[in-house]
């Protein structure tokens, strides 16, 4: 674990990992480290110690049944920056992903230990009631899945379930969740058509909108993106940098070049081990360990 | 072609085979016999449906529809058989859908598909639709007349001379014929549940719905044209039961309409089979016993067609397939 991931817990500010120094020179040797020259990246530098922690991880296993898929991860997720988790296909990501809101529970046979502490609670056992917890860490999947109503009871439906029935306050969220997923102005005049009539990147959006209609302060994606063509993309990448200021995002993705461009910190797992986590910059110009800088520069996975 | 890259050309193809392939016929024979088995069928149905349409058409109007029988049934209509029927079925939908319906939910939503006690009731059902019509027929007489209507009797009708709830009625032959249609609902509930994505629950569970709510929400109206057709499915089938409502319930002849649950009541396919057996005079009762069946027949066809039309909406109406 590097020395700027320090495992500590508790809901106290934090400051997050310290950035590397601006400018400072690649490491002789190192490959161009994407092979797209130009990489951009989300912010050029890191402030230091302006950010609270907002979701600490510790000695978190994970087994589905008598196969562990994690192990020993410990990791403390920035409030209001969006974090990436890299690595290979079955490394365990969205597997970690999913434990942040406990959608494993809905597995049968899956059984964490260790702890997640979302501010200062541990959501395994100081947050009994899914449904609070489920509102305050909304979450994204890979595949659009709106539900089969109309583009308005989709942003609807996690109001409603949660008890919130005065049609006024669910009308004026619907509409402040479908703006701050730059929706409203392609589907104000179709909040009552199917939300199937919409394209793949809109569905994405109106599910993006979905979630943040029950006002979370932790956003998870898994892979939000990846099965959206190249314009698509763009709007969900552009949405996640708008969306950045106001909430945590993880967001699980297996395009370097994406992670590079919108994150804030990365953290890389590899065979269920989470292998390196730092800033982003740093993860991609600079890594500690050689498996890492294998894996960004595309040598291997 | 000037394609091949140089030096590919020269190598060797694969080695030639040292067996020899056999090589088939037409498959001409199998065609014709698929074709004959089916010509065999449609042939069937033709007969039947000419047989009962010539025998039925002088008898069939608007007054054979509305009229009570006379004449110890070599005259008039065929009403009250006609009420019987719709009055038994629904109350039949009302007992089996919900039970059907919560079954099904139970099966694909809380239990693990591959667990004993899933299987063990997976096995209970499929023996259920197996079991045969007359074996439900006595079941009810002795579960729901004798058990549940003679224990209604001794517990608030002790005083009444004679059985108020322990004879043959329609609430009895009604929940009768839904046990036996369960599994029609059951496993077409179940079709239906399976089709749902995955994706469309962990949406719901994801922004804070609970299971109840996500099966309120979500998963029953997904799975409504499905339970339609397994209802419908349901009534077609036990619209045309003789078998277990002959104990239970049906009457020979009655001058009244069923008013009350525990009344009798006539009801198609057991008049059919009255008019075939037991009429005093079997030759003068045949046009009507024609028109009569036909009546059964377009009732459960115009049931078995609406069912598919519905399924074939739903597969069509199916998100991203």
């Amino acid at each position: 674990m590097p020395e700027d991931t320090p495992p500590t817990a508790d809901n106290r500010p934090r400051p997050t990992p310290p950035a590397l120094p601006d400018g400072e020179p690649a490491r002789p040797g190192m490959a161009d480290p994407l092979r797209a020259p130009q990489v951009r990246f989300a912010r050029p530098s890191e402030p230091e110690g302006e950010t609270a922690c907002k979701i600490t991880v510790d000695h978190q296993n994970f087994f589905y049944g008598h196969h562990q898929a994690l192990f020993d991860i410990n990791l403390q997720i920035a409030e209001k920056r969006v974090t990436a988790l890299i690595g290979p296909s079955g490394c365990g990501k969205s597997t970690f992903l999913r434990t942040l809101n406990r959608m494993n529970d809905t597995i049968p046979g899956t059984r964490m230990e260790g702890t997640v502490r979302l501010g200062g609670l541990d959501i395994y056992r100081d947050i009994a009631d899914l449904s609070t917890l489920r509102t305050r860490v909304g979450m994204v999947f890979q595949k659009s899945n709106p539900f089969p109503k109309s583009v308005f009871d989709n942003v609807a439906y996690g109001l409603r379930v949660n008890g919130v029935t005065d049609r006024q306050i669910v009308a004026a969220s619907v509409e402040d969740a479908l703006r701050r997923s730059f929706l409203w102005d392609e589907v104000k005049d179709k909040l009552d058509q199917s939300a199937y009539m919409l394209s793949g990147g809109q569905q994405q959006r109106l599910c993006i909108a979905r979630a943040l209609a029950v006002r979370p302060e932790v956003l998870l994606m898994d892979e939000p993106a990846s099965a959206l063509d190249p314009i698509s993309t763009t709007k969900i990448e552009d949405l996640i940098g708008d969306l950045r200021d106001n909430y945590t995002i993880v967001i699980v993705t297996h395009n370097m070049q994406q992670a590079a461009r919108i994150s804030d910190y990365t953290a890389f797992f590899y065979e269920g081990r989470l292998i390196e986590y730092g800033p982003t910059r740093r993860i991609f110009t600079k890594p500690s360990l050689k498996r890492t800088e294998d894996y960004v520069t595309g040598r291997f996975g | 072609m000037s394609a091949v890259p140089r030096g590919l050309a020269a190598r060797p193809g694969p080695p030639a085979p040292d067996f020899q392939l056999k090589a088939k016929g037409t498959g001409l024979l199998p065609k014709s016999l698929t074709l004959a088995a089916v010509a065999i069928i449609a042939l069937m149905l033709a007969v039947i449906l000419a047989n009962i349409l010539i025998g039925g058409r002088e008898v069939l109007s608007v007054d054979f529809l509305t009229h009570p029988p006379e004449q110890g049934m070599q005259a008039g209509g065929i009403f009250p058989a006609i009420f019987g029927t719709v009055a038994l079925v629904l109350l039949m939908t009302i007992a089996v859908v919900p039970i059907g319906v919560l079954t099904a939910v139970y099966l694909h939503e809380y239990t693990r598909p591959d667990s004993k006690i899933t299987r063990l009731i997976r096995i209970a059902i499929s023996n259920l639709a197996g079991v045969p019509s007359i074996v439900f027929g006595l079941f009810g007489l002795g579960f729901f007349i004798g058990f549940v209507g003679g224990g209604l009797d001794a517990v608030f009708h002790g005083g009444a001379p004679g059985p108020v709830w322990g004879q043959p009625a329609i609430v009895w032959a009604a929940a009768t014929l839904a046990l036996l249609t369960l599994p029609v609902v059951i496993i077409s509930t179940e079709e239906a549940l399976r089709t749902i994505p995955g994706e469309l629950k962990d949406a719901s569970y994801a922004l804070g719905a609970t299971k109840l709510q996500t099966i309120r929400r979500i998963i029953l109206p997904q799975a409504m044209p499905g339970i339609l057709t397994g209802g419908i499915l349901a009534v077609s089938r036990g619209a045309g039961e003789v078998a277990p409502i002959m104990f239970t319930g049906a009457a020979y002849y009655l001058p009244y309409l069923p008013t009350r649950l525990n009344d009798q009541f006539m009801e198609l396919g057991y008049h059919i089979y009255v008019m075939a057996t037991q009429s005093p005079d079997i030759e003068a009762t045949k046009p009507i016993l024609y028109g009569t069946v036909l009546v059964l027949l377009v009732l459960t066809f115009v049931l078995n067609f609406t069912a598919i039309i519905i399924r074939s909406r739903l597969r069509a109406r199916r998100p991203n397939a």
